[in-house]
């Protein structure tokens, strides 16, 4: 599903790389975190994954097709294959809890029809019925980052990102969204998750791949934080 | 619905920032009105040649003195000549007649002329009115010429004028242009700003890129076309009020402005103003918008 065979990624200007020489296999289904200080690269991965940035050196394939060789103009079509979720969550804060999903599905070309019938399904699924006309300032943070997942999850992709999508939220309502994470990754999703929650890594269970300095230091299934 | 979408962004966008969409209009309907003027010039200046250039004849005039030999030798000279495609001779008589038609209107002008005063002259129509010069030296030094005039000249000046206001417009709307265009590019930018937020989501969840760029180069694009009304409005008005209107005498003296000359500049301003716009802004999003 996704594979970085010997990737390296150097930004102009920096001395050290971002990620050394990094080779990992994530299966489909599979729920991987990668883990690690900051600054250790972790975020570049989900940055190669989405296609923002291309390796230095090294392949990067995500659903069977190489991203780093890949023309601009296929970016977006790839993309929806993809769900992404943020510590900053990334909601428009002039949109409804609703308008801010239907908005997805709306600039992928999506009708309006369609959305009326999937968004509050999705926004059910997520645990936020009966708060779909709410804006965002008047959600808690747990509430938006569920509108964030929600939004990601619409398309129903094969692989969700989520770049630390608990950095911003107390443990209970963590807890809360790793739950979400889980069923989602239930229904067959391949779930990436960079973080440095380690009372999250550790209550999950899950594989866990650990960078430090650009390289893989460790990589275990059903591992902890460490 | 997606047309509806990118609809209602471009209006809202323009309707955001008002008061450059404004400037923006202003400045491209000026750019636009100077590029039309000298579309009309150069029409005008080829309307111009064709209607007079099978009109004008080199005019070769007589002595008051000139002897009948003298006469005959031009004549024949004249009528063997490959460059004259016909003449005819203007006896002393003929060019009073001529004269007091002309002139009817000012009976003070024609009474002060006399039947003998106008000289005689032979009026040349030549094949190529171009060759004007080779007439000229060809016929400079018969005897019992006093003048060679071609009416030609005359043209030429008036042509030289109209072409010298063409450049100058040219030049105008090219200047005009430019600032016009940084005002694309600048509305674009604050456009492209304003709407950050949606465009990140929009290249997140892989929103196609022309989907993302639509609104903001037809934002450009609708600039443009109302610019382009604009400056032919301002043409249409030109021709109303100061080529039929205060300019009437001198249009009328040269050959009028028609309308259809003026109807030709619509879809070239509306051309120009879309397409240039539509460039413009397509290259601003190239740097603003990265995907």
């Amino acid at each position: 599903m996704i594979a970085l065979e010997h990737v390296t990624k150097t930004y102009p200007k920096a001395s050290r790389p971002s990620l050394d020489e990094i080779s990992v296999g994530i299966e489909k289904g599979e729920f991987v975190f990668f883990i690690g200080p900051s600054g250790s690269g972790k975020s570049t991965i989900i940055k190669l994954l989405l296609r923002e940035i291309q390796p230095t050196r090294g392949k990067v394939h995500v659903n069977g097709r190489e991203v780093g060789a890949m023309r601009s103009w296929k970016i977006p079509n790839f993309r929806r294959s993809i769900g992404c979720v943020f510590q900053d969550f990334r909601l428009l804060p002039n949109r409804t809890a609703y308008e801010n999903v239907a908005f997805a599905l709306e600039v992928i070309g999506k009708s309006k029809a369609v959305a009326r019938r999937v968004v509050p399904e999705v926004l059910e699924l997520v645990g936020l019925g009966g708060k779909e006309h709410r804006y965002p300032h008047e959600l808690s943070g747990g509430e938006q980052q569920r509108v964030a997942v929600a939004r990601a999850f619409v398309n129903r992709p094969l692989i969700l990102l989520a770049d630390e999508p608990t950095g911003n939220l107390d443990p209970d309502t963590s807890i809360e969204i790793m739950r979400l994470l889980d069923r989602i990754n239930r229904t067959g999703t391949t779930v990436v998750m960079v973080t440095h929650d380690s009372n999250i890594v550790n209550q999950m269970r899950r594989r866990v791949v650990e960078i430090d300095s650009g390289r893989i230091v460790r990589d275990q299934p059903r591992g902890v934080y460490g | 619905m997606r047309a509806k979408y990118v609809l209602s962004e471009v209006f809202l966008g323009l309707w955001r920032n008002v008061t450059m969409t404004i400037a923006m209009m202003i400045t491209m309907a000026v750019s636009l009105t100077m590029l039309g003027a000298s579309l009309l010039l150069f029409l005008q200046v080829e309307d111009m040649k064709v209607y007079f250039y099978d009109k004008i004849q080199v005019s070769i005039y007589l002595k008051k003195e000139v002897t009948d030999a003298e006469r005959t030798s031009l004549e024949d000279a004249i009528k063997g000549d490959p460059l004259v495609e016909s003449y005819f001779h203007e006896t002393k008589a003929e060019a009073y007649e001529n004269f007091k038609t002309m002139f009817r209107d000012a009976p003070d002008l024609v009474n002060s002329v006399k039947p003998d005063t106008l000289p005689e002259s032979f009026r040349l129509s030549l094949k190529n009115p171009e060759e004007y010069q080779k007439a000229f030296d060809k016929y400079k030094s018969y005897p019992g010429i006093s003048d060679i005039i071609d009416q030609r000249r005359l043209l030429g000046k008036i042509f030289g004028i109209m072409s010298g206001l063409q450049s100058m417009a040219l030049v105008i709307a090219i200047v005009q242009g430019v600032a016009a265009l940084l005002l694309v590019v600048n509305t674009i930018q604050v456009a492209a700003y304003s709407k950050r937020r949606e465009v990140a989501v929009m290249k997140l969840v892989g929103a196609s890129n022309w989907f993302i760029q639509a609104p903001f180069v037809l934002e450009a694009v609708f600039a443009g076309i109302v610019g382009a009304l604009l400056a032919f409005g301002a043409l249409v008005l030109a021709k109303v009020f100061l080529m039929d209107g205060s300019l009437k005498v001198l249009t009328e003296l040269l050959t009028p402005v028609k309308w259809s000359n003026v109807i030709k500049t619509l879809p070239l301003l509306l051309g120009v103003g879309a397409t240039v716009n539509a460039i413009t802004g397509w290259i601003t999003l190239r740097f603003y918008l990265r995907v």
